[in-house]
């Protein structure tokens, strides 16, 4: 297998001694003081990325997005003048949950021209403001005018429908992704809108979900079949070509050989028979340009590069197709997993095909990486091992869990200096 | 008998009331209540004609399916699935997902 240069310090950690090269606790993953901080420290200072605009695509569009873990449902909506906006999913009148469909706690979507509450039949424009209320001689002073849904900041990154729950943007969204981020500002996400979403339960905390897909070392051990017997070998390594840390955001690029160059045993017959699979269609239609911050490293020959957008969001993009996933916190020991394969639209039964095999190999996949979580969280909760040698292939399982403790000190000194 | 698929597909019109279905959740819910033999009887009927199935369909409109045309696609889908427990995991379950469940929610037609 090739070898990629190390960074001059002599690794990818070392290049970023902050982190220095220590074990580490996992303590954040298992601690419910821990996960209490965390929903102000982080989930109330970062902007959270919610959906795509591809959600909503007309005006009137809306959906609506639970985020347990900042106890907040949230209204997204293409309002009249076509923009994106998102309000708390609150009646004023008397609470109740505005938008919903069979079950109040779970999340809807679909077309309206204003918002109209059950309980009542109180109505709210898409702009959020009050505009009717049911017999509205019956009550005192209700002054309309101040009583709109509750807004929520919201903005837009290249198709990307990010919020912001706490009260003041601490910084703009474009200033708070950065960079190395905003370098994939012409990525046509927009080209890849044939999507496949993905939901999940998982019984552990959702670092830990996040640390499996920001690391490559695990994939020989715990996926030895993603390679047919034929052309499997012990004791495989893995070596990613590039690692890259911008602020609280993470990128790792891999080399990846173009599918069909490979030896006909180093696929499976399904793989061969619909060219598609493992990373996805061998071939997709051209995107044109590329920007230059799809491949930071200059990693040739190039296969994937996988982005993880603090704090709980990751975007990984291969040859003519990309994947989101976004894990939400609902307990210190569950979270749920959303994930959004996105295609462009197959314009014949072929390429439809090979969109459903990488779809379903993904989730084969995601499943054995999803079937560890509940082992790993319990034995996490034994505390019998309190530290835990991380390697530099999972540099960026080491920056997570850094930048996660480093924003919870962040909050919790504001905190100590606001009661001073 | 009524039959579901293209006439120079009959010889698959057996697996046809089992495996013609229209979502991924309902093809996973018969591979998994399959047994291997059951499987295996599908994918060794099905995949020496599978690159002429996805041809054959290839040929209509992706929009604008025959009924018929239609089945056979999601014959195609049901291999996929099905393939991946035949060649990759030799038994229905994906191997070491434990309680693990992902559910797609959402995907394209057909």
């Amino acid at each position: 297998m090739a070898s990629w240069p190390k960074p001059t310090e002599g690794s990818w950690t070392q290049h970023y001694p902050d982190l220095g090269t220590a074990p580490v606790s996992f303590d954040d993953c298992v601690s419910p003081e821990f996960y209490e901080l965390e929903r102000e420290a982080i989930f109330m200072r970062a902007w959270l990325n919610v959906g795509r605009v591809e959600q909503v695509p007309r005006v009137g569009s809306y959906f609506t997005k639970n985020v347990e873990v900042a106890n907040a449902s949230i209204i997204v909506v293409r309002d009249a003048d076509g923009a994106v906006r998102a309000f708390h999913n609150v009646c004023r009148h008397r609470g109740n949950r505005l938008m919903w469909n069979d079950f109040p706690g779970e999340e809807t979507e679909g077309f309206c021209r204003q918002f109209v509450c059950k309980y009542h039949g109180w109505r709210y424009g898409l702009d959020g403001a009050l505009t009717f209320i049911q017999q509205e001689s019956e009550f005192f002073d209700v002054d309309k005018a101040m009583n709109g849904l509750a807004p929520v900041h919201c903005d837009v990154w290249n198709g990307f429908i990010f919020v912001y729950l706490g009260e003041e943007p601490r910084q703009e969204l474009r200033e708070f992704l950065g960079p190395m981020i905003t370098a994939l500002d012409e990525y046509p996400f927009d080209k890849l809108s044939e999507h496949y979403d993905f939901v999940a339960h998982n019984n552990s905390n959702w670092k830990l979900f996040a640390d499996a897909f920001q690391e490559y070392y695990h994939v020989p051990s715990l996926h030895p079949q993603q390679i047919p017997p034929a052309v499997r070998r012990p004791n495989m390594s893995v070596e990613c070509a590039h690692f890259q840390i911008d602020g609280p955001h993470r990128v790792v690029s891999t080399a990846g050989a173009r599918r069909w160059t490979l030896p006909p045993e180093a696929m499976y017959p399904i793989e061969r028979a619909t060219r598609s699979g493992l990373v996805g269609p061998w071939e997709t239609p051209d995107l044109g340009p590329l920007p230059a911050g799809l491949n930071p490293g200059g990693v040739q020959p190039w296969g994937i590069s996988n982005f993880q957008i603090f704090p709980n969001v990751e975007i990984l993009i291969y040859g003519g197709w990309y994947l989101v996933y976004r894990y939400w916190p609902k307990s210190p020991g569950t979270h749920r997993f959303e994930a959004t394969l996105g295609f462009h639209p197959a314009r014949n039964v072929r390429e439809r095909v090979e969109h459903e095999v990488a779809a379903v190999v993904f989730k084969e996949f995601a499943l054995q990486d999803a079937g560890m979580l509940g082992g790993t969280q319990a034995a996490l909760e034994t505390r019998v091992v309190d530290e835990f040698p991380l390697s530099d292939q999972e540099l960026l399982v080491r920056h997570f869990h850094a930048e996660v403790a480093a924003w919870v000190e962040h909050y919790r000194r504001d905190r100590i200096a606001v009661k001073a | 008998m009524t039959t579901l698929l293209p006439a120079v597909f009959a010889e698959l019109e057996p697996y046809a009331p089992t495996w013609c279905l229209a979502t991924e959740a309902e093809r996973w819910r018969q591979r998994h209540s399959s047994t291997m033999d059951e499987l295996t009887r599908f994918y060794d009927a099905f995949f020496p004609r599978l690159e002429q199935a996805i041809e054959y369909c290839n040929t209509f409109a992706l929009d604008d399916l025959p009924a018929e045309v239609a089945n056979l696609v999601r014959l195609i889908y049901s291999l996929v699935i099905v393939a991946m427990a035949i060649e990759i995991f030799q038994q229905p379950r994906t191997v070491d997902a434990a309680d693990a469940i992902l559910d797609r929610v959402r995907e394209p037609t057909p």
